[in-house]
């Protein structure tokens, strides 16, 4: 195993930088926070001082969006140097309880909330559901996610998603309750070698289903899939791409109608990173009434709401503003009535930011299929 | 073969480059053993006066026939050699290169592994040259003409050099006027001389010279042939004026029922120009065009009553029943001067350039500071609410270069120059305003540019030391969003106007000229010249040659110098009048052949076509080589079922023997 025996300067492309500092010019976190990546992109190549880097706070305020890689000239990935010495913490077993128990919840109950793996699909209570067998011929084979099966504020996005596909009266099955987290937040936390498992062991579990495609419902799942699991077989989409389909093709369509401003928020991890920008933009117009605003700060320029790279675990130290406030009361002063998101941890960031600047009596911030979950009850 | 063959073996130590890894004593000694070897020496540099003497003076004492070089690739030196063998009275086909460097000791560094091998190739050799037949080169005659394709800088240029040394030139340019991205300049680094005052005389001198004919909106359709008799095609493309009765005085465009309604490429479309138009006020020649693509009377049959442009024009030259036409002709040599096109920075979406008004490209900021420009001039600027006069001016360098998110990993030469002299004509215009210049690195390598580039510092124009990673917008402002990468600080600029340092690109359109003229593309996928140090102006095709910015991103300077070499490689079978064709070349045996045709499609030179022949009263197709165009590359042997097509020297009887050799040692 020649990686493992690689030096952090081999394995990160150290020297193809040419400290240009678009890494960090595009990291959003450092209006708020100390870190700036460039400065470990060029510091990590002394072998010496890896240790001290590694201690440094703001290696944990990193929120994954991938600004920096995506905008890098050279092909680096300057978080994943972040990740690196986050890992060289984790494995000294240094960090945070919060951490260490959602990582050890992954490994035993392979999601990182703490809940029983027989509890993963209590979401499905009452609903009329096709849930897949292996070996079972399925054109559409959904992956739910860790956060939308537990967590009780967006698993709407996993019911109204089996409301929509029965409607459109589509080939799909929904994963048993075997289904284990994608890894998302375990690689960015920098848990190397549990992430080496569930790509193992992931990649080996969805092969054996006989599936035209997986549709996952975050695009966390989505892109980790996509670019940590070259082994999967089966085609991957964000579960956007499949519902702007059907509503292309006519097998969806919308009762009724919303008379609302919608300003859409692009995810990092489906926008920058997955390249999924119209998708999500077309569904919502094809709602009857809504009038679909535009973020200054939209598509490849949308500004991170802070809720990924292991962030709903590690607090930050900042006491400067949230960039989740930043997006909500950007969305106000565009007079937009929702805010809406394709992503579980943006529902979730941004609600709670606009809870606490009190904007609740006048807007709301939803996922997308939530939205459409309301139109096509009769 | 009726001579008995005298080989003679010549193992080269190049210094120590082969010396150091092959025991070149030793190949001679076994040399000396082989078959036919009447001599075999060594020599410290083969190629060098004395070394090739050596060998003449062993063909004359021993009389041999043959000569063995063992040195490095036969792309390297085999002419040299060649000529050496047959200044001493030797066919030059009679010689075989043992390639013991690049195959042998750059790629061993054991004594005991190199030592055999090279033994190995030396004995090939010996194999083959035996069985060597003579070739005769032969000349045809090279017609005394040249073709330049694209007529910016460099076209002019080297259409001025070859017209001005007598010879017949036809300038074919693709828009209405001759110039190219230099016409859109305003001044120029880094002397700041006034582009159109240094460019407009060249325009008009390559316009009124008797030896060229210039050919405006045309394009190459066809080129055949080979080096010294390319057979030429070109479509003139309808302008639906009469060119001849065409005075230029515009008042067609002036009346034109969609007046000033069109973006007008020549300003980057800041400014606005009718259906009928002059690209600018310098063009050459001055005559108006007609866009079929607007003008209301070609898209939609009818303009008013009767076509306004056709009412005003004192003269009559508006023709709407104007068609293509087609010129044909030859000539012994071509330039491809076809330019580049300024990188498209909706490719990098972070810079917001579709959304900003305010954020503009260099090449606009050279219409925007031209006093011919749509603005006469005066740097105003609309960021998104009012037009303004900007006081926080950034420019970004290096947008769309050295940077492999958009698969340019070149530097683009230009763009630190330009933005630093873009700099400076702001600093002129605006005294008052904050320039910085955000910079991954300054290069500044051309003769006067350094001392330009401190200039343009001590006017009180900042450089910031990193590359911006986004715009976005608060209030009217936007902001640069970057990292000051010498404080390590994260930064976000509130600005007025930033100008994007984009670089260049070989042009879309340039694979028509590719597949025309059977060119390849470098890795940068500019065209790619036959040797980046050695041949930079000629291409794999003999006898089509390069010039400016088609080849790589260039300064002026740097084109011009182009062009005139290019100009005068052009010349060389111009001048001498006749072309040598070489003799390596595949031969088609007739009688063998069954006309099958997987050779015609095989050959990447389109060196053959298939023929009717009389056999015995029989008509058959047989395929026959164009000796001109072929390059003895084999593709169409290894294709042949029949083994009927071969290029000499390397027919199967001859090659054969030689592998056997490389097989038979251990
Ligand atoms: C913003 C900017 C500012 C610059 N400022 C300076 C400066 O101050 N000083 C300096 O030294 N350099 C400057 N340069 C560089 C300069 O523009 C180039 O060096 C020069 O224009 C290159 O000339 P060219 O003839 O090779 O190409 P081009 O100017 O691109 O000319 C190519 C010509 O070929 C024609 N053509 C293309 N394809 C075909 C075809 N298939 N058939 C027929 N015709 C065709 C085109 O229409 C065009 O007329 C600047 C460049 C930029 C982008
Ligand atoms: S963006 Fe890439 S090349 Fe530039 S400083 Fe960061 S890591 Fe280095
Ligand atoms: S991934 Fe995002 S937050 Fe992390 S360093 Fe890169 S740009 Fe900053
Ligand atoms: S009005 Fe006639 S002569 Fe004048 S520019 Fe137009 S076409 Fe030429
Ligand atoms: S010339 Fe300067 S600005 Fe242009 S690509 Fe090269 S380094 Fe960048």
């Amino acid at each position: 195993m020649s990686i493992e025996n690689q030096t952090f300067t081999e394995k990160y492309d150290l020297l193809g930088c040419i400290q240009c500092g678009r890494c960090t010019g595009g990291c959003p976190v450092t209006v708020r926070a100390e870190l700036n990546v460039r400065h470990f992109v060029d510091q990590a190549y002394d072998e010496g001082k890896l240790d001290e880097l590694a201690r440094l706070a703001e290696i944990w305020d990193c929120t994954a969006c991938h600004t920096c890689a995506v905008r890098c000239p050279k092909g680096l990935k300057p978080l994943e140097v972040l990740i690196g010495l986050r890992s060289m913490i984790v494995e000294s077993g240094k960090v945070e309880p919060t951490v260490r128990d959602a990582l050890q919840s992954v490994l035993l109950e392979g999601n990182p909330w703490e809940k029983a793996r027989a509890a993963r699909t209590d979401w499905m209570e009452g609903l009329d559901v096709k849930v897949a067998e292996e070996g079972q011929e399925v054109e559409n084979l959904i992956f739910t996610c860790c956060t939308i099966a537990y967590d009780p504020r967006v698993q709407v996005v996993a019911k109204n998603m089996v409301k929509l596909l029965n409607q459109a009266g589509i080939d799909y099955a929904f994963l048993p309750e075997d289904e284990s987290c994608c890894g998302s937040e375990v690689f960015t936390i920098g848990e190397e070698g549990l992430f080496e498992m569930l790509v193992e062991d992931n990649t080996e579990y969805l092969n054996n289903f006989n599936a035209g495609r997986i549709v996952t419902l975050s695009p966390h799942c989505y892109t980790t899939y996509k670019t940590h699991f070259p082994d999967i077989r089966i085609p991957l989409y964000h579960y956007t791409q499949l519902l702007d389909e059907l509503v292309q093709e006519g097998s969806l369509s919308w009762k009724g109608e919303l008379q609302k401003k919608i300003v859409y928020h692009d995810p990092c991890y489906l926008g920058k990173q997955g390249g999924i920008y119209d998708e999500p933009r077309r569904l919502l117009k094809s709602i009857p009434g809504v009038e679909l605003l535009e973020f200054d700060r939209r598509r490849e320029r949308s500004l991170c709401c802070e809720g990924g790279g292991g962030k709903m675990w590690i607090e930050s130290q900042s006491t400067e503003e949230r960039l989740a406030d930043t997006r909500i009361k950007d969305a106000r002063e565009l007079g937009a009535d929702i805010v809406a998101a394709a992503c579980p941890f943006c529902v979730l960031t941004l609600e709670d930011a606009m809870k606490g600047l009190g904007y609740e009596e006048e807007m709301r911030v939803a996922e997308i299929t939530e939205l459409l979950g309301e139109l096509i009850e009769a | 073969m009726s001579e008995k063959p005298k080989v003679g073996v010549y193992v080269c130590h190049c210094g120590i480059n082969i010396a150091s890894t092959v025991d070149v004593e030793e190949i001679a000694s076994f040399a000396r053993d082989l078959p036919n070897v009447e001599v075999a020496r060594t020599y410290s540099y083969m190629c060098s006066d004395p070394g090739q003497n050596l060998i003449k003076e062993d063909i004359r004492e021993h009389g041999l026939n043959r000569v063995i070089v063992a040195s490095c690739s036969p792309r390297m030196h085999e002419p040299t050699f060649r000529k050496t063998i047959q200044e001493a009275g030797v066919n030059p086909y009679f010689l075989e290169m043992a390639n013991i460097r690049e195959q042998c000791s750059w790629v061993h560094d054991d004594l005991e592994v190199a030592t055999p091998k090279a033994k190995k190739l030396v004995a090939a050799s010996v194999a083959k040259v035996r069985l060597l037949e003579a070739l005769e080169e032969t000349e045809v005659d090279a017609e005394p003409a040249t073709l330049v394709i694209g007529a910016g800088i460099a076209g002019i240029q080297a259409a001025l050099d070859i017209a001005d040394a007598g010879f017949k030139v036809y300038l074919v340019e693709k828009t209405p006027s001759v110039g190219g991205r230099m016409a859109q300049l305003d001044k120029t680094f880094p002397t700041l001389d006034c582009s159109a005052c240094i460019l407009t005389p060249k325009m008009v001198d390559c316009a009124g010279h008797p030896n060229i004919e210039l050919m405006t909106y045309s394009e190459v359709e066809e080129i055949g042939g080979y080096i010294g008799n390319f057979d030429v095609k070109v479509r003139k493309k309808a302008r639906y004026v009469d060119f001849d009765k065409c005075t230029g005085c515009g008042d067609c465009a002036n009346e034109c029922r969609v007046k000033d309604r069109f973006p007008n490429e020549f300003d980057q479309g800041m400014g606005k120009r009718s259906a009928v138009y002059l690209p600018f006020p310098q063009a050459v020649p001055a005559k108006y065009t007609i866009d079929p693509e607007q003008c209301l009377y070609l898209t939609k049959g009818k303009c008013g009553k009767a076509p306004k442009c056709q009412e005003v024009c004192g003269v009559g030259a508006i023709d709407f029943e104007q068609e293509d036409e087609f010129v044909e002709f030859k000539v012994g040599a071509v330039i491809v001067a076809t330019g580049f096109d300024p990188f498209d920075p909706s490719k990098k979406p972070e810079y917001g350039y579709d959304d900003y008004p305010n954020v503009i490209t260099g090449m606009e900021m050279e219409r925007l500071v031209s006093a011919s420009g749509p603005t006469g001039g005066k740097i105003t600027i609309n960021n998104g609410e009012e037009e303004i006069e900007p006081k926080e001016v950034a420019f970004i360098k290096c947008v769309g270069s050295r940077d492999e998110s958009v698969g340019n990993e070149y530097c683009s030469r230009v763009c630190c120059m330009y933005t630093a002299k873009q700099a400076h004509l702001v600093r002129e215009k605006l005294p008052d305003a904050n320039i910085r210049i955000y910079y991954m690195d300054v290069r500044a390598f051309g003769k006067g540019y350094e001392e330009f580039y401190d200039r343009v510092r001590r006017e009180n124009v900042r450089y910031i030391r990193g590359n911006p990673s986004e715009i976005f917008k608060r209030g009217n402002k936007l902001v640069v969003k970057a990292e000051n990468t010498l404080t390590s600080t994260p930064v976000e600029d509130e600005v007025d106007l930033v100008v994007l340092g984009v670089g260049m690109e070989p042009r879309k359109e340039m694979r028509d000229i590719m597949d025309l003229l059977r060119l390849s593309q470098s890795q940068d996928r500019f065209f790619l010249e036959a040797h980046p140090k050695l041949a930079p102006v000629d291409t794999a095709t003999d006898g089509v040659f390069l010039a400016g910015c088609c080849q790589g991103p260039k300064d002026i300077p740097d084109t011009v110098a182009q062009a005139k070499g290019a100009a005068s490689s052009a010349m060389i079978p111009l001048a001498r009048g006749k072309v040598t064709i070489s003799a390596q070349v595949a031969e088609v045996n007739e009688a063998t052949c069954r006309g099958c045709g997987f050779c015609v499609e095989i050959c990447p030179y389109s060196a053959i076509e298939m023929v009717t022949v009389n056999r015995f009263g029989y008509e058959i197709e047989v395929a026959r080589v164009n000796e001109a165009l072929c390059k003895g590359c084999g593709s169409c042997s290894a294709a042949c079922l029949s083994d009927s097509i071969q290029p000499k020297s390397f027919r199967d009887w001859q090659i054969l023997p030689q592998i056997a050799a490389l097989g038979a040692m251990k």
